[in-house]
């Protein structure tokens, strides 16, 4: 039971880790009608600025000023970029950010190399916090759930109890509307894509050393991301919040489940051969787990188009 | 460096098409280098490049080939895809370029045998031979041998066997716990340690072995777990690239105190990736590590440091393949592909560390191997991590053999 904690409180951390990647992506598409390709690109930069900052001043400062590079640079791209693009429809947009993402992936290659860079948890989080079962965790873990956490609830404070959150509700269904009234929604545009990628590049301040600060680390995640906003549904951001964890708990849990297809028939009395270990019968939960969420995309397109709290058709 | 490199390589090419007959085989000998030179396995292919570019330039200002012959190296740009490799391999051929040198993929690998063989039976005069250093698939030198084909580096069985030989003098290591990627070459390390390990050391027990996809997993703490509760002593793994470091990263994370064999820790990025991690716990078996003492060898890592900053000396194997074929056509005074192949068969040789012998039975090379760990206290480390390896164990050549399945198919 107490490894089944652990794999539990794993799950949550990588999907909270998921989640600040994917609401975003999620506020970003449902204001502007457009999924951002370079999402991940800019999760990927947060990596790097951060352990380019780290190697100079540490990694606490690179904790701040990393998503804000990431942020404002964000913000210079929707209004110098996006914004004109925007003009030419949904599909200039598309291609845009999909530029981008090969972009942003090709400077990062061209200034620090394929190689993946020595990025590593600060010595003052690197110990056993507490130990479940033989299990320790890591006080890195949870300090990056804790950010996440706090993240979460200083986005929904902004959006739910602010002015400024409000102007961005009715912006995201009303856009004309709020224009009328005098608002600058263009500026709000600007606002939520500058926030929306300092978020992904807090993610891979953290990220960045938890995994692996390399060159195909956004191509990596940046599907994942994209499974959990459709299987969230389109523009919903308690969508992608419960996507996310059941996600990240769904992988890691089905790591430790060692029962195969096979196994399956064999309780109700059906055995097969068990010559051949490599074909699909034999196959453990374990050995799929990494494309469970893919299966779930494709199964939750099949059954509900628009996602789990979605209000538009994926 | 990748445009710079496919630069050379069409204007090589637009130089043979210059020039078509003047100056091919009597004063050049070409070699097709088939590996990744674009996209994620390009730092793995750019690296072997430059080590065989630095053999080629060194040999030839020794004027170690007969006849004023120097070498040149001629990339081909595979992808680390088999379909690609043949199209390659069809280039070089057209180009009349007759020695091919390939390392990674097993897949690969499987696919130029093939092709070669193919090719050799139907173009008699025509022939290409095929080096092969780095793709250790035990099939190539067993079950699916060729004649046209020399492995050059130790192949899964190999490695494993030596590692269950340390293991028989680790009674402390009870518990070995098995992860490999999903595809043939990890199945080939899973099932040589299922069989070498018990073999080795009855009360050896595997309390466990699992699959994961390649390249797929970010998160491996679930992994740990797993290994965690099974009360590992050792982790054997062959995976590679970030499949290996962020397994290791997240055994630390998890406090996982077991010890981690692997066969590619030392590869371009790995050492950097883990980090300090790896001290102490992290194990590689190769064929050599900078700091195996030797002052020969010393003086190869730095002027290759000092010419080629990006890259760490690694592909020791590729020193002795370069040796032996300079040595074969020294031997034969040919260049001719059928005459460097029956030279090469049962050819020993001198390495700096050691002897080296191309089996005649399989083609297979026998060399020194060394079992290391990772340490933070090195002369030479890797990637300027301040990490680097220390011998834990030294294999003579003698102690690495053993037997094969090939039934070798000699041309008359």
């Amino acid at each position: 039971m107490d490894t089944a904690f652990f794999f539990l409180f794993n799950g949550i951390v990588y999907g909270l880790l998921l989640f600040m990647l994917s609401s975003g992506l999620t506020l970003i598409f449902s204001m502007m009608g457009v999924l951002n390709f370079a999402h991940a690109s800019f999760y990927m930069l947060g990596a790097y600025f951060a352990y380019q900052i780290s190697t100079h001043i540490g990694f606490w400062p690179a904790l701040i000023f990393a998503p804000l590079i990431v942020g404002c640079l964000g913000a210079v791209i929707e209004r110098y970029g996006l914004r004109t693009v925007h003009r030419h429809g949904h599909v200039a947009e598309l291609l845009f950010t999909f530029g981008l993402a090969l972009l942003i992936e090709e400077i990062v290659i061209l200034i620090w190399g394929r190689n993946p860079m020595p990025y590593s948890v600060p010595s003052e989080l690197d110990f056993a916090l507490f130990e479940i079962a033989g299990n320790s965790y890591s006080a890195y873990k949870i300090f990056m759930m804790l950010v996440s956490i706090s993240m979460l609830l200083f986005l929904y404070g902004i959006i739910a109890r602010t002015r400024i959150g409000m102007i961005i509700q009715a912006a995201l269904t009303h856009p004309e509307t709020v224009d009328t009234l005098g608002h600058n929604v263009s500026r709000v545009f600007m606002l939520v894509f500058g926030v929306g990628t300092g978020l992904a590049g807090l993610a891979g301040v953290i990220g960045g050393n938890a995994f692996v600060t390399e060159p195909g680390m956004a191509r990596a995640l940046g599907t994942i991301v994209f499974v959990v906003i459709i299987v969230g549904g389109l523009g919903s951001l308690t969508g992608a919040f419960v996507a996310s964890l059941l996600l990240g708990v769904i992988q890691t849990t089905a790591v430790a489940v060692d029962v195969s297809l096979a196994d399956l028939v064999a309780t109700v009395g059906i055995t097969t051969s068990a010559a051949d270990a490599n074909d699909l019968m034999h196959k453990t939960l374990s050995q799929v787990a990494p494309i469970l969420p893919y299966l779930f995309m494709v199964l939750m397109l099949i059954s509900r188009p628009r996602g789990l709290f979605g209000t538009r058709d994926a | 460096m990748n445009r710079h490199i496919r630069c050379t390589g069409i204007l090589t090419a637009l130089a043979l098409v210059g020039a078509p007959t003047a100056l091919t085989a009597a004063e050049t000998v070409r070699l097709a280098y088939i590996d990744p030179l674009s996209g994620g396995f390009a730092n793995v292919g750019n690296n072997g490049l430059a080590h065989l570019r630095f053999l080629a330039d060194r040999l030839n200002e020794a004027e170690a080939l007969p006849d004023g012959m120097t070498y040149e190296v001629v990339p081909f740009d595979n992808k680390v895809n088999a379909s690609e490799s043949l199209i390659a391999l069809q280039r070089a051929i057209d180009q009349g370029i007759r020695i091919v040198v390939q390392g990674n993929g097993s897949s690969v690998a499987h696919a130029l045998v093939d092709a070669i063989s193919k090719h050799n039976r139907r173009n008699p005069g025509e022939e290409v031979i095929h080096l092969n250093y780095a793709s250790i698939d035990p099939a190539l030198t067993n079950e699916s041998c060729s004649f046209w084909h020399f492995g050059f580096d130790a192949h899964v069985d190999i490695k494993v066997a030596a590692i269950a030989e340390h293991l028989a003098n680790r009674p402390d290591v009870t518990d070995v716990y098995l992860i490999n990627q999903d595809y043939s070459f990890g199945r080939a390390v899973a099932a040589a340690a299922e069989a070498f390990l018990p073999e080795a050391r009855p009360d050896i027990n595997i309390v466990g072995s699992d699959f994961h996809p390649l390249i797929k997993v970010k998160d491996f703490s679930p992994y740990v777990a797993k290994i965690q509760t099974a009360g590992t002593d050792a982790v054997v793994t062959g995976n590679w690239g970030n499949d290996m470091s962020l397994l290791i990263k997240a055994g630390r994370e998890g406090g996982l105190e077991a010890e981690w064999f692997t066969f590619y820790v030392g590869l371009l990025g790995g050492v950097s990736a883990i980090g300090e991690a790896g001290v102490g716990k992290v194990k590689q078996i190769s064929e050599w590590h900078a700091n195996v003492p030797n002052a020969e060898m010393d003086e190869i890592v730095t002027s290759f440091k000092a010419q080629y900053p990006d890259f760490d000396w690694y592909y020791y194997r590729l020193g002795t393949m370069m040796d032996m074929l300079t040595q074969a056509i020294n031997d034969t005074g040919s260049t001719d592909p059928e005459d460097i192949a029956f030279a090469l068969e049962g050819m020993r040789v001198d390495t700096p560390i050691g002897e080296a012998w191309m089996r005649p039975e399989d083609h297979q090379l026998f060399q020194t191997l060394f079992l290391a760990t990772l340490s933070n206290d090195v002369t030479h480390d890797v990637e300027n991590s301040g990490i680097g390896f220390v011998t834990d164990e030294r294999i003579e050549l003698d102690d690495t053999i053993l037997p094969t399945t090939c039934e070798m198919q000699r041309p008359s």
